[in-house]
């Protein structure tokens, strides 16, 4: 396949930044997105060119690394995968693909795709955790019944690999879907409750001071998540904020 | 509690309270303008009962203009807020690949509501306000001097939709109208909170409602203007 990619390069924080067309050729159907990539690179680096600087790490869809708006979706046109599982066959020959980094004030660009994402890795110390006394008479978590429906929907939550892409695809840049899914995971369970009232108050306090955007409630974060975090992790943590709030 | 509206979901949760009073405002609003259509002199009695008992001159009346205010300017505030959260655009965005056209831009429809919102009080709300309030005439009466020349309300409306350029006026303002509930009123659900078992059925009711009931306004619009040029 030929394409033509617009790919954005900045060279630092401090620079503009502009989009740079690059004519591909002969890219394999086979290739994944990322591949297709490093071959871009290896000939701006045969050429003496700076290559694209981009995020990657496990190539599997678990680090939550990757994070590219390509052609105007988070990690691409396909659904429910990271960017480094999107293959070339997802386009045709000819096409024009955009490749920018997540556009949100909180995530400022570092260096052409990359951006920092260290917002989130704050609201998780700001209460996304449990403190477990580690003295020597710790007790077994699986030795608290849990049911099912519980267990199952707390883990759904806790698959959020924090890419970011929730942001990245909301018109409003919002994080609600990513801390949600964080309040949520520990919230279903009863090792969760202790701290559930601060936890909450914590994490959104954190994500406002961020300056993520309001939730609208278009729904595009809980379908561009590569996880297939729900919305309805929102709306709990909605009513688990609204009843802190209450409780003081 | 302290601080809860200075919070992203303190600001959503305020919003969908204003929105969930202003919709059921909206379904009494339109009870009463259908019965224009059916009973010329029950819609008088009513609109001079709602015009004239204190409960809802003095109490109610106020709390709804309050509401009408606080859920245009929280939009106004969370959307500067929210422009705010992304300085720079994307080159591309394929925002109809994820979410629809209406949950994107509440902000517009909300404006052309904004709009038609004054274009209606300007017609009917500060000409009653005038009438019972500066004039001090709280008869209802077309002449006040005279007892038996009937209610005013029913001639005041029907004289408003003769006019062809108004009635347009409304009837797009309406599509607007529903194309902001098509979005908000389930929304409004979810951002107190209630997302269970009854969504998808709460998601069904909530188009029933927000294109029944602008489709009900259009209808009477229609109605009492056609009446007059046919």
């Amino acid at each position: 396949m030929n394409l033509t990619l617009k790919i954005w390069r900045q060279k630092n924080a401090k620079d503009t930044g502009k989009i740079v067309e690059y004519p591909m050729t002969d890219v394999s159907p086979d290739m994944s997105f990322l591949e297709m990539l490093d071959v871009l690179n290896q000939d701006l680096i045969d050429k003496g060119e700076e290559p694209v600087a981009f995020d990657h790490d496990c190539r599997e869809g678990i680090c939550g690394m990757c994070s590219m708006f390509v052609n105007g979706q988070a990690h691409g046109p396909d659904s429910m995968v990271t960017v480094c599982q999107l293959h070339m066959r997802s386009f045709k020959d000819g096409d024009t693909i955009f490749i920018e980094p997540w556009r949100a004030t909180a995530f400022p660009v570092i260096k052409d795709l990359i951006v920092d994402r260290s917002a989130f890795d704050r609201i998780q110390h700001a209460g996304g955790f449990i403190s477990v006394n580690t003295s020597g008479n710790t007790q077994d978590a699986n030795s608290i019944p849990i049911n099912k429906h519980d267990a199952d929907t707390a883990f759904d939550a806790a698959t959020c690999i924090g890419c970011g892409a929730c942001v990245a695809s909301c018109k409003n840049s919002s994080a609600m879907l990513f801390v949600s899914a964080k309040v949520s995971q520990f919230a279903l369970l009863p090792q969760g409750q202790v701290e559930a009232t601060d936890r909450v108050l914590n994490m959104v306090q954190q994500m406002d001071d961020e300056g993520f955007g309001n939730c609208t409630n278009t729904g595009a974060c809980e379908v561009e998540c590569p996880k297939g975090i729900s919305l309805e992790n929102i709306a709990r943590m909605n009513r688990e904020y609204l009843s802190a709030s209450f409780k003081g | 509690m302290s601080g809860i509206l200075s919070s992203s979901i303190g600001r959503k949760f305020a919003m969908a309270l204003s929105a969930l009073f202003l919709m059921i405002f909206l379904l009494q609003h339109f009870a009463i303008n259908i019965l224009s259509v059916f009973s010329p002199d029950t819609f008088n009695e009513v609109s001079h009962f709602m015009g004239t008992f204190w409960v809802i001159q003095y109490a109610l009346q106020p709390v709804l203009i309050f509401g009408v205010i606080f859920h245009f300017v929280m939009g106004f505030v969370l959307e500067i807020k929210n422009n705010k959260a992304r300085r720079i655009k994307y080159a591309k965005n394929n925002g109809g690949a994820n979410s629809s056209w209406v949950s994107r831009n509440m902000i517009w429809s909300g404006l052309v509501i904004l709009a038609f919102m004054i274009l209606h009080f300007i017609d009917f709300w500060i000409p009653e306000i005038n009438i019972k309030y500066i004039e001090g005439d709280m008869t209802g009466l077309i002449d006040p001097n005279v007892a038996d020349s009937g209610f005013r309300y029913y001639e005041e409306l029907v004289h408003k939709f003769h006019d062809h350029i108004r009635t347009i006026a409304y009837c797009v303002s309406f599509v607007f109208l529903a194309l902001h509930l098509l979005h908000g009123f389930d929304s409004a659900f979810q951002s107190v909170g209630a997302n269970n078992k009854y969504t998808k059925g709460l998601k069904r009711f909530s188009k029933i409602y927000a294109i029944g009931i602008p489709l009900g306004f259009i209808f009477i619009a229609l109605f009492h203007h056609l009446k007059q040029i046919l």
